[in-house]
């Protein structure tokens, strides 16, 4: 059955089945493409469960947490993957440090002291920093930030997680100030107005009232941060280093989880080895805390978040 | 010092820390320009943009590189956009408030969290391996496809919630189905609202290296590929590459590369940027 209806002078809608059953076809289609979200999710699982499972066939789970060495591509092997937890961990401190700061500065200042016409211009120009693809931000870590910084401190070696995780958080500061802000914003006027009304200078209205009101919105914007900060590779590939160390020293060669799978990638280790296994298991770490740290994030936001008429 | 005058040197100081954190960001993005440009401007010519990678950095260029990144940006529009924006329509128009829909919602919002480079070890095993796509051009596209599918979805809702209810119920008045409300009424409504989204995935696609290492991408190919299954390198990665190299005339190279995906960057932003001003303008309910 193919009929057309016209309507004015083109042809509005072709039908091959009667129109019931096209509808019906048409919202399983979406529905599919919906659900395959879903199947991304399972997919993520299942490639890090099966190969991470054989991965600790090999390898005691025991010896994967409390060996303080990661050796893998050497003759003599260590799994332990505390060394690359813990330069994922200093270099995302750094970033944090960085970025919680100058964003929750900024946050602030453009709510309740920029002029609006200020905030217009200057929000969309943070956000660029946002924009731009982070093997850039690798190559200038690498290149301006680091001799810089060896002019200050001597010892700092060419690689280290001081100059990636500076790095890292001026790239990251968009996402805490937009974030931060929007909470901010979000917070009614009578409140703002209510403090002033006291006699509360903006300052005291700001961190006495404000960011209290707004903290829920602030904290998963930290958390938020914290998890961008852990997945990010190509910046601490190419300016922290490849030396798996159990440190909390800023100045040296450190590792991160999501480096040494870029440093196993483009070697040529060869598949269904241990070798290649040990990516995944790395995998998996970086995805339990990626994972939690979200949903940690959701909970907060449907838990704590301020409803006001 | 009375409390008063205090507090109000407070505020001052702090207002001024706000206009120096507010400036420091813009202050360290310019000083990364200047010095990009500085350092690898005098670099681009029409041999850079034309000469295959080489040994010789002088003569190393970044043909391969820009034609694999548009390759990979084409397929990855072509596989990614029909389905964001179909899974975006579902979510929308058809899906009820059901555990499933808020199940749908939560798993999106944690596939956006997913680190890129997971992505990449889902793709090795699933395209490069189970369906034996290898480090190709399909692989890498399917890849990001997936990365960026969770913007697409998202920003895909947005511009169809702001459709206001009103332009539904009047085709419906019409006798018009779901669908052909949706495909005639409510789609190109928000039109300028999904394109700003897909383009800003691009632009997200545009500049990720990570994933495509994972999956196999080449740092070096000497050749120009001319088919989907083809082997391929992007232009981050070829940025990487020069980059990890200690000869200082590859930093040059990796600077001038930069500019070029820079430029790529800030052109799709731009357009979406553009869009967005002129459909918030145009439309008004």
């Amino acid at each position: 059955m193919l009929n057309a209806v016209p309507s004015g002078n083109r042809i509005w809608c072709v039908k091959i089945f009667p129109l019931r059953i096209q509808e019906r076809i048409i919202e399983g289609l979406l529905w599919l493409s919906a659900v395959i979200t879903i199947l991304i999710t399972a997919a993520i699982i299942w490639v890090l469960l099966s190969e991470s499972v054989r991965f600790f066939s090999e390898v005691s789970i025991v010896d994967f947490l409390t060996d303080d060495e990661w050796t893998p591509l050497f003759a003599e092997k260590h799994f332990g993957i505390m060394p690359l937890v813990a330069g994922t961990l200093l270099t995302t401190a750094i970033a944090i440090a960085v970025a919680l700061p100058i964003g929750l500065t900024i946050a602030i200042y453009l709510n309740e002291y920029a002029p609006a016409r200020f905030k217009q211009t200057v929000k969309p120009l943070l956000e660029i920093l946002a924009t731009i693809p982070t093997v850039v931000y690798g190559f200038f870590a690498l290149t301006v930030v680091t001799p810089f910084l060896q002019g200050i401190i001597p010892t700092l070696a060419g690689f280290n997680a001081l100059s990636a995780g500076i790095v890292m958080g001026i790239m990251i500061i968009p996402m805490i100030s937009s974030l931060s802000e929007d909470a901010i914003s979000a917070v009614p006027r009578s409140l703002r107005e209510a403090a002033y009304g006291m006699g509360s200078t903006r300052l005291q209205t700001a961190f006495g009232v404000m960011v209290p009101a707004a903290s829920s919105g602030i904290v998963v914007s930290v958390i938020l941060a914290i998890s961008r900060a852990v997945g990010e590779t190509m910046l601490v590939a190419i300016a922290a280093g490849q030396q798996p160390r159990l440190t909390a020293n800023p100045l040296v060669p450190i590792e991160t989880i999501t480096t040494y799978i870029v440093q196993v990638s483009l070697g040529d280790v060869p598949h269904g080895s241990l070798e290649y296994r040990t990516i995944f298991a790395a995998g998996i770490t970086l995805f339990i805390f990626t994972f939690a740290l979200n949903n940690l994030s959701f909970w907060i936001k449907k838990k704590y978040q301020e409803k006001y008429d | 010092m009375t409390n008063g005058e205090k507090n109000r040197l407070k505020d001052k100081a702090f207002q001024v820390f706000g206009v120096f954190c507010t400036f420091i960001g813009l202050v360290v993005l310019a000083i990364f320009l200047i010095d990009i440009i500085m350092e690898g401007a005098s670099r681009i010519d029409w041999d850079f943009l034309t000469s295959l990678p080489s040994r010789r950095a002088s003569r190393a260029g970044i043909y391969t590189a820009w034609v694999g990144t548009l390759w990979i940006l084409i397929l990855t529009s072509v596989i990614a956009f029909p389905l964001g924006i179909a899974a975006g329509v579902y979510l929308e128009e058809y899906s009820k408030r059901t555990k499933m829909a808020n199940f749908l919602e939560i798993n999106i919002a944690n596939l956006a969290g997913v680190p890129s480079i997971i992505y990449g070890l889902l793709g090795m095993e699933m395209f490069g391996r189970v369906m034996g796509l290898g480090g190709s051009l399909l692989a890498g596209a399917l890849t990001l496809s997936l990365l960026i599918l969770p913007i697409i979805i998202v920003t895909t809702r947005e511009a169809i919630k702001a459709v206001p209810r009103s332009i539904r119920d009047a085709s419906y008045a019409l006798g018009a189905s779901k669908w052909q409300t949706t495909w005639n009424q409510v789609l190109p409504a928000s039109f300028g609202g999904i394109m700003t989204g897909i383009i800003l995935s691009l632009s997200r696609a545009v500049g990720e290296a990570a994933p495509l290492i994972v999956i196999g991408a080449l740092a070096y190919v000497p050749f120009v590929p001319t088919s989907p299954t083809d082997e391929f390198t992007v232009l981050p990665i070829q940025i990487f590459n020069w980059t990890s190299r200690p000869q200082a005339d590859f930093l040059v190279n990796a600077a001038a590369a930069i500019i070029i995906l820079l430029l790529i960057t800030f052109i799709l932003n731009g357009i979406a940027v553009y869009l967005r001003n002129k459909w918030q303008k145009r439309v008004k309910w």
